[in-house]
């Protein structure tokens, strides 16, 4: 079965590479708008790996992770944080909330797969 | 598999390469040959191209620029001079050594890459009109000793990893294994599991992680490749990577260190401990452990480490004693592979032998052989498979620029690149898989918005794929384009007068009649395709591979092309039959059945050569006639019911002899227009036995007929 992956961004176009890109390589994707809207659609999805931006409205990308952690059918699953260059703080303030890793935009369509084949397996 | 693209690429590179300087060379006699400097310019381009596909950056690079001058060269603007040629033969010998070094043909340093390129600049600005002057270019980079000789490859070096994870590392939603996966994939890798720390079963905090990992690893990627794996986790573990070795080094050591010294170096034991443990004779790693010094885990990661060591070093050493692969001429493999031929054809004689003498010693010796010459056989032609991937690769580039110049979107999806076949058959499978391609191209994809509207993807599909079917391969072209028309395939039939009208026909009768010569049924005429020629023309390439193409199409849907092709061209599953004590071969791969034709069956049906089997009607050709061999059939002759192109046909033969595996050898010039005959073999008393060409025999019977009536 196709592992599900869990897109969190506010932003259309790169929810949509990060689908994109995904499906073609053969994951399911749910997509999310910001954290609150990810914690929503969380409940009752089997997901097994989160990619989230950062700066979202409502709950932001660490905040999330934090929430993330805190239920016990994605404390152990891979979480991937999108930061800029100018985030490097970011990184650690997010690996301290629980993310598995990152990847910093702009990034490539097999930057994203390689990643995602380095915590997902 | 990505390997064995840049493999190909690689080996294709080099060939381009040699071309080149051949090219180069000729070019420096005659300055003006248009078609030597057309030649260099898609040498260049060639490599440029497949470069840039297969990951060699630098490469389509640094060719992109030589590819501009003589592009420029080739428009007249701009003439051969000396210092071009020179120039170009260097640039030539740069890329050479980028592919030779690097896995993916980095650029070994810059600064000389730059150099050149602003060497063949400099010359293209003063060459534009003029005729080459001795200019002090040709003093410039080059003048001085090459510096080519100080780059060095960055080898192999293996490298001792200890990973030890923080307990907590679950927590950020990791998997350890995952990353000693990654490590794997970086080398010959082997990994020993420290399993010290595993509390007893009632203290275990199943979230927690007590497992920690000692790795040996042998790559030439670095450490920084290395590193980059635990990226991730870098602040939550305690990782350690040493450089213990670099393999390519001849170490005068004649053995790897021994596992005390092993065991020190990674301060596992000290070195008194080590003097006090060897001074008692036993085995050293098993005394450690009852001493309590080390953990068995520890010293099992040690012989992991020099069992591994001891394979590299084999490994290298066996590198430098020869060469991983070479080169040879085709026409080389050409006459072993006929010798192998010969060889199998007197096995059999031999075998042959050893049952008509009784005798048991001799039947063993020949069993012996015949085992040796089929293991022989199956590796000489073995050795002459390249994977259909070499082929494939060239097809991207072809959708790409394709789809472009139509404005359709289109993924070309390749399944199978590792599949391997007789290089004649790839090299002649080139062409018609071009056609097939490309007709997939314009005449099965939609534009985009037609797809959207036919609530298709904008992005159509071409899928190509090939897979091993027995002693075949099965080669693919699917698209989910619009599909055949069967409807306006016949009108066109009907137009054309290829059938008549009314005339009610099945799908695949339908389709069959885009084989015939000057069909097309596109209304207008692209440079792709359209002008009907391509598909008679790809149904020929197929045939002479003795191959068989077969179409199916789902209007709306999308066409499927399937083509079935034999593993090689060289031997050839057979059944020997007789007339009259000449001996022929029918390929078995169209031979369905066997049946007896007595005088009285043949009276039966009335002088019409059609015989009733199990019901069905077959219609027969007898051989005897066909290739008037004179004398009388015997009273129970055989009929051979071949299925060619979808019909049952009959072949009468006197005898059906059996089961025989041909050597295929060309009957020479003089018989080049014999055509019901594709070749002939020699059996296992010597004597040669011709090889029927089913197909061609069915049609000169079919064409006589079709003159009589």
């Amino acid at each position: 079965m196709a592992k599900i992956i869990m897109t969190v961004d506010d932003s259309a176009s790169i929810r949509q590479m990060v689908s994109f890109t995904l499906r073609g390589a053969g994951y399911d994707v749910v997509e999310a708008t910001d954290g609150r809207d990810a914690l929503s659609k969380m409940n009752g999805n089997p997901i097994h790996m989160v990619i989230t931006d950062l700066n979202m409205p409502h709950l932001d990308g660490i905040g999330l992770i934090g929430e993330l952690r805190k239920k016990p059918a994605c404390k152990f699953i891979p979480i991937i944080m999108l930061t800029t260059e100018s985030q490097d703080s970011k990184k650690q303030e997010g690996k301290a909330a629980g993310a598995t890793g990152w990847i910093v935009k702009p990034f490539k369509a097999e930057q994203l797969l390689a990643v995602v084949k380095k915590v997902l397996g | 598999m990505m390997d064995n693209h840049t493999e190909a690429f690689r080996e294709e590179a080099y060939e381009l390469l040699g071309d080149l300087e051949t090219s180069l060379l000729s070019l420096e006699e005659a300055p003006d040959d248009m078609e030597l400097i057309q030649r260099i310019f898609r040498d260049m381009h060639t490599i440029k191209g497949s470069g840039a596909m297969f990951g060699f950056d630098d490469i389509a690079h640094f060719t992109h620029e030589i590819e501009t001058i003589y592009d420029k060269v080739r428009d007249g603007k701009m003439s051969v001079s000396k210092e071009l040629i020179n120039l170009t033969l260097q640039a030539k010998d740069q890329i050479r050594l980028m592919l030779d070094i690097t896995p993916h043909g980095k650029a070994p340093q810059e600064p000389i890459l730059q150099e050149t390129i602003q060497a063949f600049k400099e010359l293209a600005q003063e060459g534009e009109g003029v005729t080459s002057p001795l200019s002090p270019t040709s003093a410039s980079p080059w003048a001085s000793p090459s510096p080519i000789k100080e780059v060095s490859a960055p080898g192999m070096a293996t490298y001792r990893i200890r990973f030890k994870p923080s307990p907590d590392i679950f927590l950020t939603g990791t998997n350890p294994l995952f990353l000693l996966d990654e490590l794997r994939s970086l080398g010959e890798c082997k990994i020993a599991a420290q399993l010290g720390a595993i509390p007893f079963l009632d203290d275990i905090d199943p979230e927690r992680c007590y497992t920690s990992w000692d790795i040996i690893l042998t790559t030439d990627k670095g450490t920084d490749a290395i590193k980059d794996v635990f990226i991730f986790v870098e602040g939550d573990c305690e990782l350690t990577i040493n450089q213990i070795n670099n393999a390519s080094e001849i170490d005068p050591e004649p053995d790897y260190k021994k596992l005390g010294q092993i065991l020190t170096e990674r301060g596992d034991i000290t070195e008194e401990a080590l003097q006090g443990a060897l001074k008692e004779k036993k085995y050293l790693g098993e005394m450690l452990v009852e001493k309590g010094l080390v953990t068995s885990d520890k010293v099992e990661s040690a012989l992991i480490e020099q069992r591994h060591m001891r394979k590299m070093r084999e490994k290298t050493q066996a590198k430098d004693e020869g060469i991983s692969s070479i080169r040879v001429p085709v026409e080389k493999l050409d006459i072993l592979v006929n010798l192998v031929g010969e060889l199998v054809t007197v096995q059999a004689r031999l075998t042959q032998t050893a049952l008509d003498l009784h005798n048991g010693e001799l039947a063993s010796v020949a069993e012996e052989v015949e085992r040796l010459t089929a293991e022989l056989r199956d590796t000489t032609l073995n050795v002459r498979m390249l994977p259909i991937g070499t082929i494939f690769g060239k097809f991207k580039r072809l959708v790409h620029d394709l789809s472009q110049e139509l404005g359709k979107e289109i993924e070309l999806a390749t399944d199978g690149a590792e599949t391997e076949l007789d290089k004649t058959v790839i090299e002649k499978l080139n062409d018609p898989l071009v056609h097939l391609i490309r007709n997939s191209i314009d005449h099965g994809i939609e534009s985009p918005d037609a797809r959207i509207s036919a609530g298709k993807t904008a992005t159509g599909t071409i899928r190509l794929s090939a897979v091993h079917s027995g002693a075949h391969v099965i080669i693919q072209i699917q698209d989910d384009g619009k599909g055949l028309d069967k409807e306006a395939i016949l009108s066109k039939a009907i137009e054309k007068g290829l059938a008549h009208p009314g005339t009610d026909a099945t799908d695949k009768e339908a389709f069959n009649f885009i084989f015939l010569p000057g069909f097309s049924t596109a209304e207008r005429v692209t440079g792709i395709s359209g002008r009907g020629v391509g598909m008679d023309v790809v149904k020929r390439g197929i045939d002479a591979l003795r191959g068989t193409i077969d179409i199916s199409s789902r209007q709306g849907a999308g066409t499927t092309v399937t083509i079935k092709l034999p593993l090689t061209l060289a031997i050839v599953e057979g059944l020997l039959v007789e007339i009259e004590n000449n001996r022929f071969v029918l390929p078995l791969s169209v031979v369905e059945e066997c049946v007896e034709l007595t005088r009285e069956d043949a009276k039966r049906s009335h002088g019409r050569n059609i015989a009733n089997i199990r019901g069905g009607i077959v219609p027969y050709i007898r051989l005897r006639h066909e290739f008037r061999i004179s004398g009388e059939a015997p009273p129970v002759e055989q009929i051979v019911v071949a299925g060619v192109n979808g019909n049952r046909i009959g072949f009468v033969v006197d005898k059906v002899i059996g089961g025989h595996q041909t050597v295929i050898k060309k009957l020479g010039n003089i018989y080049k227009n014999v055509e019901a005959i594709s070749g002939a073999t020699i059996l296992g008393d010597g004597t040669v036995a011709l090889i029927v060409d089913v197909a061609k025999v069915l049609k000169n019977v079919e064409l006589t007929e079709a003159v009589f009536n």
